[in-house]
């Protein structure tokens, strides 16, 4: 070790030096972070939005809030076995269950006569660990393709303070500025309101890939179609903003509820990266199986109430597409995830009430 | 040569250091960058983050092993006393976090329910049942402790290059060079 007695020369630009290096690094670390950068699209901006949108219900998921969960379990019939290695499509094999049925918004208390659309997450557990989870809209096309337009939207729909609707003026202006809306918008100007959770068609929407077990990959959409024909709405249930739990509930006193698993797979050339498109309707379609519920809960202290229902949480044999709603989804719910969480553990801390319903 | 007062760090222990540094600060960029983006970058730095903090914490494991069995240099004699102290808490620190960092986020996954998937098809087993409780506590833990880290690592990272350009007293040298050399 070297002993110097007298001062290194040139000592400021040492210490200049020095000081460089460490900015640069933090500065990296702060670009990397989003916290230079007050344009990026982040997980945490998502979900504030939202919060504008619909306020702030501690506990809740920020979207799709209003929902109930339900058990059951998924009997496969080995029919897409030859598309994908995944152990939950063995022939025979039956996997249990834990599901959440909702509508969209941010209002856990919502009249569920408002919104067209209901939606259906399900989480498979499989064997050695692996769940295959995903959240199903009941549409054919989402409205947007991007992570951003999505971001748009939630923006231009944001509630009038006065009206406590959305500015008609501004939702115009974003359709006109977003012609991939369109076959959404078409779809719904004709869309009936389901009478129950149970008689509508689910849809992943999005895209993902099977892996058989030779390795290829087949580009796929899957969805439920149910047991239970369509009915409409009916009047009397418009005067009941909690119809839709009502009737799920006197449902399953009858008896399970059912809907079967269908795979759609692509052709070369249809897109996977776009979940605006619908494929065309001639593309083979696979039922893969029964999906039953057994029994539905309420999600104030049901077993969906802790779990994040993330479309990329995948087993072994189906994996994410191109489509870039994935991995938004992915970062947003685990945003809401994290803070609905918090809000929990600060709950369950500050007093020993009831949790809320 | 009595390992314990060599004038640089044994072979395992630099090779370890140079090889945690880079995976340690890959892993911070990632841990920040993977939760600031809804982008397709998102769910590639998710997957990389998670087989990277698996990495870290068996060879922070080997690391401790390392430096029990070859020892370390001794510090400068003329160091002053208050930045020999802080040297020696800085390490203990930096260690301390190697090893709770992964083992609070596989936790923390754990709590939340989520599988700990570090490859297609090789997926780690729960280390506790589902708790939000426990995921949030955790949760908040990952972020500060990942910002302390980073913290703690410009600070020795600053630390090496005032022992290398000011005090110019061998103290890089000691985790740079070979032990043959003089």
């Amino acid at each position: 070790m070297t002993q110097n007695a007298s001062p290194p020369p040139k000592l400021i630009l040492r210490f200049t030096i020095i000081g460089l290096v460490i900015a640069i690094l933090a500065t990296a670390f702060a670009y990397v972070g989003g916290w230079l950068d007050p344009g990026r699209l982040t997980p945490d901006r998502m979900i504030n939005t939202l919060e504008d949108n619909a306020g702030v219900h501690e506990g809740y998921r920020r979207n799709h809030a209003k929902g109930y969960c339900v058990v059951g379990s998924f009997e496969s019939n080995g029919n897409a076995e030859s598309l994908s290695r995944a152990t939950v499509f063995e022939t025979g094999r039956v996997s249990p269950l834990i599901g959440r049925l909702a509508i969209p918004g941010g209002d856990p208390h919502a009249n569920d006569g408002m919104p067209p659309i209901r939606s259906f997450a399900l989480q498979f557990q499989l064997p050695n660990d692996e769940q295959w989870r995903t959240a199903m809209n009941a549409m054919p096309v989402f409205p947007v393709s991007t992570p951003q337009a999505f971001w748009e939207l939630l923006q231009a729909s944001q509630p009038d303070p006065q009206t406590g609707k959305p500015d008609p003026a501004k939702m115009a202006a974003f359709f006109a500025d977003h012609p991939e809306t369109k076959p959404f918008l078409a779809w719904v100007k004709t869309a009936r309101r389901s009478s129950s959770f149970v008689n509508v068609e689910y849809n992943s929407l999005d895209a993902f890939r099977f892996i058989d077990a030779g390795g290829t990959t087949h580009f796929v959409r899957w969805g439920l179609m149910p047991e239970a024909p369509f009915t409409p709405m009916t009047e009397a249930q418009k005067q009941d903003p909690d119809f839709l739990s009502r009737d799920l509930r006197e449902r399953l006193d009858k008896g399970p509820q059912r809907w079967h698993l269908i795979v759609t797979v692509a052709n070369p050339g249809d897109p996977t990266d776009d979940a605006t498109l619908a494929w065309p309707a001639d593309r083979r379609q696979i039922d893969a199986g029964i999906v039953t519920i057994d029994r539905a809960q309420d999600q104030a202290d049901g077993p969906c109430r802790d779990i994040n229902y993330d479309p990329l949480v995948l087993p072994d044999g189906i994996a994410g597409s191109d489509d870039p709603l994935l991995s938004a989804r992915s970062a947003a719910y685990s945003e809401s995830y994290n803070r609905r969480t918090r809000e929990e553990a600060e709950s369950a801390t500050s007093s020993t009430q009831e949790p809320r319903s | 040569m009595n390992p314990r007062t060599a004038a640089t760090f044994s072979l395992p222990a630099r090779l370890l250091h140079w090889l945690m540094a880079l995976m340690i600060l890959t892993m911070l960029f990632v841990g920040v960058g993977m939760v600031a983006t809804v982008s397709e970058r998102h769910v590639w730095l998710v997957q990389l983050h998670k087989p990277l903090g698996i990495a870290i914490l068996a060879l922070v494991i080997v690391r401790l092993l390392v430096r029990w069995r070859y020892g370390t240099p001794a510090l400068p004699a003329d160091l002053p006393p208050w930045q020999r102290a802080a040297a020696h808490l800085s390490h203990w620190a930096l260690y301390a976090l190697m090893l709770a960092m992964p083992l609070i986020g596989w936790t923390m996954l754990s709590a939340g329910g989520y599988p700990v998937t570090l490859f297609t098809g090789v997926t780690l087993p729960d280390l506790v049942s589902p708790s939000p409780t426990l995921y949030s506590a955790l949760r908040f833990a990952h972020t500060w402790l990942a910002l302390s880290l980073f913290a703690l690592i410009l600070l020795h990272l600053a630390a090496a290059l005032y022992h290398a350009l000011i005090r110019r007293d061998g103290v890089l040298a000691s985790m740079t060079r070979s032990r043959k050399q003089p």
